[in-house]
């Protein structure tokens, strides 16, 4: 919970990792240059006092986490989404398991998701309703870039994927978390397209899928999306960050999901470690839309500042929140402005 | 036979766009070291992330060496892409002209065999959208109204820099380019009637929007990348 200005803010941290990047774990020149890859993204857009060494960064505590999430953070739940990554790291890079120890331990605190790869067949199809069993899951994370062996990537609209969504529709697991990354079938195309996201969620309405990063780096295809699926969502990881180093684009970004999508489809995650949520949360709950832009984008309110910080991964994750925390009267969604535009074709 | 002049090599670069961010790989900070040796250029790429898009990647490279050999007393250009997941095959597939289907072929057989046109016209479309739209965003701020804009013709428009970079983009796409053709054309080529020129124009800005943040974001990690790099070398 943060207060600030006599305003309470439940938070739900929709995107935190226990991942293992040591050179331990290495099982090539892939897994250093990954984990390497994410401390750039902790410096080139972290504030002085929050990055870290990369040999901190390359695995962390139980204590860390807790401290930089729970004591000092003002995260009331974190939701964990692994990243498997079994082509890089010997033990995978952020798995379920390793995930789940803590969840396990902590319950009132974390909620951790499952993750499936398609190509895995019926043996994943059997280990997705394993860890649903066990976890009692209600989301996963899908990375669409992650290798094996000579494929590179696997699309949404595979028909194994849809198999394993309607495994997720039967298990309960309603929320798919997805997120695109930078080699996919096929290799010459853009592997960044969140076209298949739209295919899947116009098939599997009972399902959400929250887009990582929102759909970055292709927010525009993301948020015309968006303006047809009711049940696409945009997860804040990457983009907030932004508010810090570059808080006009941080203005643009949030301006456009916002009239694209509104207030009620766009979500926090800090993406920890990479980020710590306490000035990312800070940051946002001092942030306006500068004074030349609100004319395009109008302004951030506290109400809608709550709904993207916690109310709307509690709603979606079913995760009671204290009456006190909840908002007060009528300030429901007014939806987004963009569904009621003339299409134009892109 | 004089010597080619550094300034020419940087030139012909400035052409070389990231295909992505619709900006020169000059100004990018993608150019790492330029070598001229008689007739040879040898030139060093480098990208903001290992993991970079491969195709992205392989568009940058082949362009680059395009570019270079196409002037004169350039009579053999090397292209090497640093610290990159599949630096040997896009280096060796530019060095042999042999496309990005084949160059990958060792890394997956995931392609389709039609190599990257498909992904350059997508991309040069966001380039056109993106730059259509700064360029009416100047005309806006200068007194024009949309439904002025939906009417304007290409000879209507006082000269600008920003109407030149407008022009290139569209020429690129094969579009009409004569002074009585429409101002505003969709990606697909149309004209854009006058009730939907709002929408277009809010389409257009969430394009360029994207395009630029995704520059910051790339500036900003190459900064992070080579920064580091140089602080543990020194």
């Amino acid at each position: 919970m943060y207060e600030k200005d006599g305003e309470k803010y439940f938070v739900v941290d929709g995107h935190v990792h226990f991942w293992d990047g040591s050179p331990q774990n290495w099982r090539n020149v892939h897994g250093q240059q990954f984990i390497e890859c994410f401390h750039d993204y902790q410096t080139a857009l972290s504030p002085e006092e929050y990055k870290w060494p990369i040999e901190e960064f390359y695995k962390y505590s139980e204590e860390r986490i807790l401290h930089d999430l729970f004591e000092v953070g003002y995260d009331d739940k974190a939701i964990f989404q692994p990243t498997y990554l079994t082509d890089f790291y010997k033990n995978g890079f952020n798995t379920t398991e390793q995930d789940g120890v803590l969840a396990e331990k902590y319950p009132d605190r974390f909620i951790v998701n499952g993750a499936f790869d398609p190509r895995d067949g019926e043996e994943g199809l059997r280990e997705l309703e394993r860890l649903a069993e066990r976890y009692n899951l209600k989301g996963v994370k899908l990375y669409t870039a992650e290798w094996k062996g000579r494929s590179k990537g696997w699309s949404l609209k595979d028909d194994w994927a849809k198999r394993y969504l309607e495994k997720c529709v039967e298990l309960g697991i309603k929320n798919i978390h997805v997120h695109k990354g930078p080699t996919i079938r096929p290799l010459n195309r853009d592997a960044f397209d969140v076209a298949d996201v739209d295919d899947v969620a116009s098939e599997f309405t009972d399902l959400n899928f929250i887009v990582e990063h929102v759909g970055l780096p292709r927010l525009e295809d993301f948020c015309w999306i968006g303006t047809q699926e009711p049940n696409v969502y945009g997860g804040l990881a990457v983009a907030i960050p932004f508010i810090h180093t570059r808080p006009r684009y941080f203005a643009q970004i949030i301006g456009e999901l916002l009239y694209w999508l509104g207030e009620d489809r766009i979500t926090f995650g800090s993406d920890y470690a990479i980020w710590q949520p306490k000035w990312l949360i800070e940051e946002f709950v001092d942030f306006q839309i500068p004074e030349d832009m609100q004319g395009e984008y109008g302004t951030l309110t506290p109400e809608i500042k709550k709904k993207i910080l916690g109310l709307n991964l509690a709603g979606l994750y079913d995760i009671e929140v204290p009456e006190e925390l909840k908002l007060k009267g009528a300030h429901s969604g007014t939806g987004p402005v963009g569904s009621d535009a003339e299409p134009v074709a892109p | 036979m004089s010597e080619i002049r550094e300034s020419e090599v940087l030139d012909a670069l400035s052409g070389v766009r990231d295909p992505e961010l619709d900006e020169p790989i000059t100004t990018l900070g993608f150019v790492s070291h330029v070598e001229r040796d008689e007739g040879t250029v040898r030139l060093r790429l480098r990208l903001p992330t290992y993991f970079c898009s491969p195709n992205f990647a392989y568009i940058m490279a082949e362009d680059a060496k395009r570019a270079l050999i196409s002037l004169p007393r350039v009579e053999r250009v090397e292209v090497v892409l640093e610290e990159f997941h599949v630096a040997r095959e896009i280096n060796r597939g530019v060095e042999r002209d042999e496309g990005f289907d084949r160059a990958m072929a060792s890394f997956s057989d995931e392609t389709t065999g039609e190599d990257l046109d498909a992904v350059r016209e997508t991309f040069r479309k966001k380039a056109f959208v993106r730059r259509q739209e700064i360029l009416c965003r100047t005309l806006l701020s200068r007194g024009t109204s949309p439904r002025e804009l939906a009417h304007m013709r290409l000879g209507d428009v006082p000269p600008c820099p920003e109407l030149e970079v407008y022009l290139e983009r569209r020429r690129e796409l094969g579009f009409d380019l004569s002074p009585s053709s429409p101002l505003l054309l969709s990606a697909g080529g149309d004209p854009i009637p006058e009730e939907a020129v709002v929408e277009h124009l809010r389409k257009a800005r969430l394009t360029r929007i994207s395009l630029e943040s995704n520059g910051a974001l790339c500036s900003d990690l190459l900064q992070a990348r080579y920064g580091r790099k140089e602080k543990s070398s020194a």
